[in-house]
């Protein structure tokens, strides 16, 4: 049932009945998304024979920080963390910057040979970065950057997507009239893209750093290959080759991800507006 | 002069990203067509040109023709689940637009989505757990014999399609959320008043209506499906990491036949092998959005 009300009428038992139904069945679905991250989360904080008990309890029941203490002292995991964070925000930081300058001279200076090349940029788009990851191994290790986060910068250095979405909404939000008044002013090329474009795309470029930073922050295979020493890793990967290793304590890998969990977790509920809008677009590009 | 500071101004601020771009995306993807063509070892300076070798042989390597078939039934087994589901839930979802609970819904179906995937395969992980986990434990109310599920070569890929489609549910759930929201409410009076039922609305407006957005979905998801690797590795792997239990994925095959094996040239033919089954996908893609097209 998708139509909205006809007027402002109460609604009848009958609908009062299925909005009822409807609640209780998505409130089942939100628990079967939720629970595997809450349970996760809840037993980083139990004892041993906690996280055993049948059933799983959302709540320990003498919460511990034990697990904690253990998996720090066991691994570098804030170690992880930071270069995690640093890798993210150089990689948000680049592709702010070449998107919107691509973005808006894609849009506003448009010419054959230029949109020839946005067609490129549209056409690699499609190309998975799984495909391409083997070359670009090899330019990471021509410049002696393996195991450092420059070298996991290179991967993710530019976004074709972000691109995209700055050319269309430089082209639907800066009229042409704007920038000829600023010419007409006397005012430079470089000053009117930072001082008039950029300010104007705030909106648009909020979601496309969300979408950035996440996109770095959760990279996997890259940094598989690329960080291959204990002190490069990211902590998606060190924590992947924690969990292989030898320790099966439950409490312990727990702790580990949890840690790796929450910060996420929280920067999206901050920025849950500019994610959903950076994803919602990403949707309507056709 | 105008024109020129213009111009200036278009090669001084474009060349440095162009440069980037060529240098970490379009180079890298025209190496991987020529390094397909090539036998190299990694070391050897010496990379002989053999032509489509290396297809001839994927075509007869039992490994390949494992990993292509796990990555395509999990690519599959994903869409199948998450597309019809996050249909219904988007429908459902919108239709308590009003209600207090709209966001909460939104957001936990969403979340799995954003949170980093080791730990979310880890909480998997530990719920396929045989002995430990609460699956088992749970099922065992019911008298169902525990299972290993993650030791199971078919039970394994089908762990393997329920984490991802986890993962993948909220996306399609929000494009569809923006689908239905830009539906025009004319329709759903129309049907309304020819006496339409809700359900049947949703299977003869909102289903067809958003065929195009369906068809979207459906590319990225199976795209993603072909990609998977980390989930793989994470719940595929035993507490030993013995390779052996393993669910072989195209993307692991290669890594392994890149920098375990020291076949550069074979990986990256089964990396072309990959862009062309993501080519084909996206070609199918348009071509049907055409069909819609033209019929309109």
């Amino acid at each position: 049932m998708t139509a909205a009300p006809l007027d402002d009428r109460r609604p009848t038992p009958r609908e009062r009945a299925v909005a009822l139904a409807t609640d209780a069945l998505l409130l089942a679905v939100c628990a079967v998304m939720l629970l595997p991250l809450v349970l996760l989360v809840s037993n980083a904080f139990k004892t041993p024979p906690d996280i055993l008990r049948w059933p799983p309890a959302i709540f320990p029941r003498e919460a511990t920080l034990d697990n904690f203490r253990a998996v720090l002292s066991d691994t570098p995991l804030l170690r992880w963390l930071w270069n995690s964070t640093l890798f993210a925000l150089l990689s948000t930081a680049a592709i702010l910057t070449t998107s919107s300058i691509a973005g808006y001279v894609f849009a506003k200076f448009r010419s054959m040979p230029l949109d020839i090349v946005f067609g490129v940029i549209l056409a690699t788009a499609i190309v998975p970065f799984e495909v391409y990851m083997i070359p670009l191994y090899f330019n990471v290790q021509a410049l002696g950057l393996l195991n450092t986060t420059w070298g996991l910068l290179v991967g993710y250095l530019v976004m074709s997507f972000g691109i995209f979405l700055i050319r269309q909404n430089v082209i639907a939000s800066i009229p042409d009239e704007l920038l000829e008044a600023a010419r007409v002013d006397g005012a430079g090329e470089t000053w009117i893209f930072v001082r008039i474009v950029v300010p104007l795309l705030r909106g648009p470029l909020g979601a496309l750093g969300v979408l950035a930073f996440f996109q770095a922050w959760t990279a996997f295979a890259w940094p598989m290959i690329v960080a291959t020493t204990k002190e490069s890793y990211t902590v998606e990967v060190g924590l992947a080759l924690f969990q292989t290793g030898f320790t099966v304590d439950l409490g312990r890998l727990s702790a580990a991800a949890a840690v790796v969990l929450l910060p996420s977790i929280t920067v999206f509920s901050l920025l849950r507006r500019q994610f959903v809008q950076g994803v919602a677009t990403s949707g309507l590009k056709d | 002069m105008k024109s020129n500071a213009r111009l200036l101004f278009v090669i001084g601020a474009l060349l440095p990203t162009l440069a980037i771009y060529g240098w970490v995306r379009v180079y890298p993807i025209l190496d991987v067509l020529n390094l397909s063509m090539h036998e190299w070892n990694l070391i050897s300076k010496n990379r002989p040109f053999i032509g489509f070798d290396n297809f001839v042989e994927l075509s007869g390597d039992p490994l390949f023709h494992e990993a292509l078939r796990n990555t395509t039934v999990i690519a599959f087994g994903v869409l199948f689940v998450t597309v019809p589901l996050a249909m219904v839930l988007a429908a459902l979802i919108h239709s308590r637009t009003g209600s207090r609970l709209a966001g909460f819904y939104e957001t936990s179906v969403f979340l799995p989505h954003v949170v980093s995937l080791v730990p979310a395969a880890m909480a998997w992980k530990w719920i396929f757990d045989a002995r430990l986990g609460p699956l088992n434990a749970a099922l065992g109310l019911f008298g169902v014999a525990p299972k290993a599920w993650l030791f199971d070569p078919v039970l394994s890929v089908v762990c393997l399609i329920v984490l991802c489609s986890w993962q993948a549910l909220g996306f399609a759930v929000l494009i569809f959320l923006v689908g239905i929201k830009n539906l025009p409410t004319s329709l759903y009076e129309a049907a309304r008043l020819d006496g339409a039922t809700a359900v049947q609305s949703f299977l003869y407006v909102t289903v067809p209506m958003l065929k195009p957005i369906i068809l979207y979905v459906s590319v990225v998801t199976l795209v993603a499906g072909f990609n998977v690797y980390g989930q793989a590795f994470v719940l595929a792997s035993d507490a030993q990491g013995a390779p052996g239990q393993l669910v072989r994925v195209l993307v692991l095959d290669m890594l392994e036949n890149g920098f375990r094996n020291y076949r550069v040239g074979y990986a990256a033919a089964e990396a072309v092998v990959l862009l062309l089954v993501v080519l084909a996908l996206t070609a199918i893609q348009f071509g049907l959005l055409r069909d819609k097209g033209a019929r309109a």
